[in-house]
């Protein structure tokens, strides 16, 4: 709870700036909703809301965990000879420079309306920060730790998991924590293409100029994101607690 | 040239080795044979090439040209390499990271574990076996390095300035524990210092190299006792050893 008060004092600042630029008339209504408004609007589209988030939380957790997995497997591919790198690496980055967006409907076409489109969309935008992060982990082990294990004839294998893998665990989870925001927000693009959860809820409340709805969807979009970026935090403290500077303080 | 001889240690024999970087040649003809059990120390100016020449009594470097002949092959050498930082994963414990060696070496855990809680005994660790590295002092940190290199009965410990980082007191404390590891164990050390003092503490035999190309500049025995303490540390015997290292190194700087 203590932790969590000096975030929540700016948001409760800019919430009440908010409620009173716009019962002033300094912010027109229509442009941007009071805070009550969308308070009022979560509470009584809650139903619609709540079941939106949890399919797009469906969709952004299970893209996320392809990407956590998948990513991770890349990586550790990519590590094995700087030829594979070479000729692989180049794929991996598209998935970095794909506006996604402009790939969307392509999605629809190949995984029709619907959950697939939404978590393939949310695998793709987050994939990338757990390659690259994971990627770079494990070739920056200390040389030195890596003479060490050559020294008492370790296996590749062993190398890689008892040292390698290990030692790039903070840099894997950097990488899991950038990638869980970006899966919610390959979610919520998968969604105004795939026609459902929050995305879909935004996109409808767009056309019907209820700002104030699709103010309380993105609130929950953000929500589910702090949420993930949470429970990666969690993970963290628990793996790294006792020997990172990181989570040591 | 005098011929190597083999007892507990490994002995080594370095005849004209070679090893450039790129076009930056580190290590020029060098020849020097190491007795088996020999405590050997090695000196130089920075750059001249003895972490290089450490790496390639472990095996970790190959040189360019030359032969390194080395008693016993391979297979019963035993090769143990303590490093300037101790170099222990952060992520294991005391214990675990003394065990690692035998680990990788494919010895079951019960076995490794005993072993690696001698070893720590050995260094006077035993009390810190389930901390982790990062909640010990950077003494601490060298003796579980130390351990780790101990557990594998090596016949051959090479050291890497290891003592470089530490306070005095404890660097004067980990050089008389060596040295007794050494006497009671009867391996070939080979240990690479900056430090004058330490090497004619420690050492049987010093070589200083040259400033470029790992040539050898001086190759001395030393006439001190066989155990050594603290009191030797004041004592005229070693002073006048060390002024013959200090000779040689001013020439090489």
């Amino acid at each position: 709870m203590r932790k969590a008060l000096p975030a929540a004092i700016p948001f409760l600042i800019v919430t009440l700036a908010m409620e009173w630029l716009v019962r002033e008339g300094w912010i027109k209504a229509f442009l941007v909703p009071p805070p009550s408004a969308v308070f009022r609007t979560m509470i009584g589209d809650a139903p619609e809301l709540f079941a939106a988030l949890a399919k797009t939380s469906i969709g952004a957790l299970t893209g996320f965990a392809l990407s956590a997995f998948g990513g991770i497997a890349i990586a550790v591919f990519l590590s094995s000879s700087r030829a594979i790198q070479r000729a692989f690496y180049p794929y991996a980055v598209f998935f970095q420079t794909v506006p996604i967006i402009a790939i969307a409907p392509l999605l629809v076409i190949w995984f029709g309306y619907g959950m697939r489109t939404v978590v393939a969309s949310a695998f793709i935008v987050s994939i990338f920060p757990v390659i690259a992060n994971t990627l770079d982990g494990i070739l920056s082990t200390d040389p030195a730790l890596r003479d060490l294990f050559r020294l008492y004839g370790a296996s590749p294998s062993a190398t890689l998991w008892k040292l390698r893998f290990p030692a790039a665990l903070p840099q894997i989870l950097t990488g899991l924590r950038i990638a869980g925001g970006l899966a919610v927000i390959g979610a919520i693009v998968g969604e105004f293409i795939g026609g459902q959860g929050l995305g879909s809820v935004v996109d409808v409340a767009r056309t019907q100029q209820r700002t104030d709805k699709v103010f309380a969807a993105v609130l929950l979009a953000s929500l589910l994101g702090l949420a993930l970026f949470g429970f990666i935090n969690i993970l963290s403290r628990i793996a790294l607690r006792r020997w990172h500077a990181s989570e040591q303080n | 040239m005098t011929e190597a001889k083999t007892a507990g240690g490994v002995a080594l024999r370095l005849h004209r080795i070679r090893r450039a970087f790129d076009d930056l040649v580190v290590i020029r003809d060098l020849t020097l044979n190491i007795d088996a059990g020999e405590f050997l120390a090695i000196l130089g100016p920075s750059g001249c090439g003895k972490s290089t020449l450490l790496r390639i009594l472990a095996g970790l470097l190959v040189p360019d040209g030359g032969t390194l002949d080395v008693t016993p092959t391979d297979a019963e050498r035993r090769t143990a390499f303590v490093f300037q930082d101790a170099q222990l994963l952060p992520w294991r414990t005391v214990l675990e990271n003394a065990a690692l060696p035998l680990e990788l070496m494919g010895v079951g855990r019960a076995e490794r574990m005993a072993r690696a809680r001698a070893s720590l005994a050995e260094v006077g660790l035993a009390e810190a076996e389930s901390r982790y590295p990062a909640q010990l002092s950077g003494g601490m940190r060298m003796r579980v390095s130390l351990a780790r290199a101990l557990v594998v009965q090596p016949r051959l410990l090479l050291l890497d300035e290891p003592f470089a980082a530490l306070d005095e007191i404890t660097r004067f404390r980990l050089d008389v524990r060596l040295r007794d590891l050494w006497i009671e164990r009867g391996m070939t050390v080979v240990f690479v210092t900056h430090s004058i003092t330490e090497a004619a503490f420690l050492a049987d035999r010093a070589v200083v190299l040259t400033r470029k190309g790992g040539g050898i500049k001086l190759d001395r025995r030393f006439a001190l006792p066989r155990v050594r303490n603290n009191e030797l540390r004041l004592s005229p015997q070693l002073a006048k050893e060390m002024q013959n290292l200090l000779d040689a190194m001013e020439e090489e700087a």
